[in-house]
């Protein structure tokens, strides 16, 4: 495998996450910058050390409030960061914060950079604005949202579940196999004292849950928090020079190879999940048999099951039996899943969380929730419809 | 053609009419629906674009289309996202006629919950929304 892909000249030096819960009484900079000092601490690195920020989707705190709130330069200005190199942007997928900061350092415009992702939507929603459902003002809808707002279709939730109608029709998935993503997560976040959602849950509770769009319940859908969350990602010669265990990035990509939509792709059941993990599995000699565990993305249930799919974890159509009854995707199963608690049960956190956690589970930092036994390979993954990245995490 | 006059309205933001995207949506005007079509290609495309997505031609007229399709997706939303929005109602991914794979998220608010599935035959219906025919479905 070529060396000279930009995430093999890279390491993830350090990481923070700030308190994560249900409207916490810090803002959005508050709860970066603590999330920054924690990532510089675990790095051994010091503020004069960075010189690079990256970010998705930038700050959109008008647009959609509490999604985004924090700009690049809120935080250069909180931290008087120098800076070589900056970046962030929408038009790209959720993983692009740590992509780009690969590209940037193996490029020699930065050294080690900053990526983060602060959310406010639990602190925005009850001040009455829900940045996950869009169009609620008076105002026209105009771009991609104009094919599914005025419809009534106003929250992912129904975007998911329209597919995951589909997919049940197809495949024939019940309710009980997609459960175990939930419950498989309530289980994990119940030994993760940092998770936001730690009752335990049972498959009766989840089937005598309110539905939501129907396939979807409650509990098939991530829950709103207020949280930071960041990445270091430095040169590989750094290494030496770090105070904790450096983590490879083996490989990484969020391509675009379908229709950007909802509701046009060729197939309507495959995402983007199943082109993200084409490009992971060819940036590497790695295979998925060789993954210990993988954080893949649960924004919804659903979405998970097209992940185990689309990252060659099962065939086409098998996820939904590859999850039921729980063993094999639990902690001492053969791929287990969401060890932290998911978005699900853990807080969304929306893409770095999941980085967050391979970290510490691949360095055996997890305390509580650490799974057993040696764990040296990782898999991650971001992101819901034609939006997705996966990344191979290694510990050595 | 049916409309839904005689039911009530139904709550949603109107979309905001362009260049590209007008044709589509007043296309409900004279009850008939209307999409891109090339006619070198002969692929139709949705939504409006500049060009052909297969030969960059920009030989792209609207045309009128049959209004029927089958149900490829189906859900129920039950949660009141907004002021106004009766609930519970059924959203669909209609897969139309014309080509496989070109589709249209859409409702269908003059059906009750649990009278259509996966699979079944509708109809294009619209309702005029200030200036805006919504395109709508109901059962064939």
């Amino acid at each position: 495998m070529p060396n000279i892909f930009s995430e093999k000249q890279c390491v993830i030096s350090g990481v923070g996450q700030s308190e994560i819960g249900r409207r916490l009484p810090r803002n959005g900079l508050q709860l970066t910058v603590d999330a920054v000092k924690q990532a510089l601490d675990d790095a051994g690195l010091s503020r004069s050390d960075i010189d690079g920020v990256s970010s998705w989707p930038g700050q959109m705190q008008h647009a959609a409030p509490g999604f985004s709130p924090v700009s690049i330069t809120d935080l250069r200005e909180a931290m008087d960061l120098k800076l070589s190199w900056y970046n962030a942007g929408i038009e790209s997928t959720q993983m692009s914060a740590i992509i780009n900061a690969c590209m940037a350092v193996a490029s020699g415009q930065a050294r080690h950079v900053i990526c983060f992702r602060t959310m406010t939507e639990a602190s925005s929603m009850a001040k009455g604005t829900r940045s996950s459902v869009q169009g609620t003002g008076s105002q026209r809808i105009s771009g991609p949202f104009q094919w599914q707002l005025p419809f009534g279709a106003f929250s992912a939730s129904s975007w998911a579940a329209l597919v995951a109608s589909r997919y049940m029709h197809e495949f024939g998935a019940t309710r009980e196999q997609l459960a175990q993503i939930a419950l498989n997560a309530r289980s994990n976040a119940m030994l993760n004292e940092r998770a936001v959602y730690r009752d335990p849950l049972t498959m009766e509770d989840y089937l005598a849950s309110r539905m939501i769009s129907d396939p979807l319940c409650l509990f098939d859908c991530d829950v709103p928090i207020d949280g930071s969350t960041v990445i270091i990602i430095s040169h590989k010669d750094c290494v030496p020079d770090l105070k904790s265990k450096a983590i490879h990035i083996e490989a990484i990509g969020g391509p675009l190879y379908g229709r950007d939509s909802w509701d046009q792709q060729d197939d309507l059941t495959r995402f983007g999940a199943e082109d993200a993990g084409k490009m992971l599995w060819s940036r590497t000699d790695f295979k998925p048999k060789d993954v210990d565990f993988a954080e893949l993305y649960d924004g919804f249930s659903f979405l998970t099951l097209l992940w185990l799919e689309g990252l060659g974890f099962c065939g086409r159509g098998e996820a939904a039996a590859f999850v039921e009854g729980g063993q094999r995707i639990g902690r001492d199963g053969e791929l287990p899943l969401a060890s932290h608690g998911g978005q699900l049960s853990a807080g969304r956190t929306h893409g770095l969380g999941y980085f967050h956690e391979a970290v510490k589970q691949l360095r055996g930092e997890a305390g509580s929730h650490q799974l057993s036994g040696d764990r040296k390979l990782a898999v991650v993954s971001n992101g819901g419809g034609n939006l997705s990245g996966a990344a191979l995490l290694r510990s050595d | 053609m049916t409309d839904t006059n005689a039911l009530e309205k139904t709550v949603g933001p109107t979309p905001e009419l362009d260049e590209l995207n007008s044709f589509f949506w007043t296309s409900g005007a004279d009850g008939q629906l209307r999409m891109q079509y090339c006619e070198a290609c002969q692929y139709w495309q949705h939504p409006p674009s500049v060009c052909c997505r297969k030969c960059l031609g920009e030989d792209i007229a609207a045309k009128p289309m049959s209004g029927t399709g089958t149900v490829a997706a189906l859900t129920v939303n039950r949660m009141p996202w907004i002021p106004g929005l009766k609930i519970p109602y059924i959203l669909v991914i209609v897969e139309l006629d014309e080509q496989v794979g070109l589709r249209l998220t859409s409702a269908m608010p003059s059906v009750e919950p649990g009278k259509v599935a996966i699979g079944d035959r509708v109809k294009v219906c619209f309702e005029q929304r200030e200036d805006v025919w919504m395109p709508f479905f109901e059962l064939l």
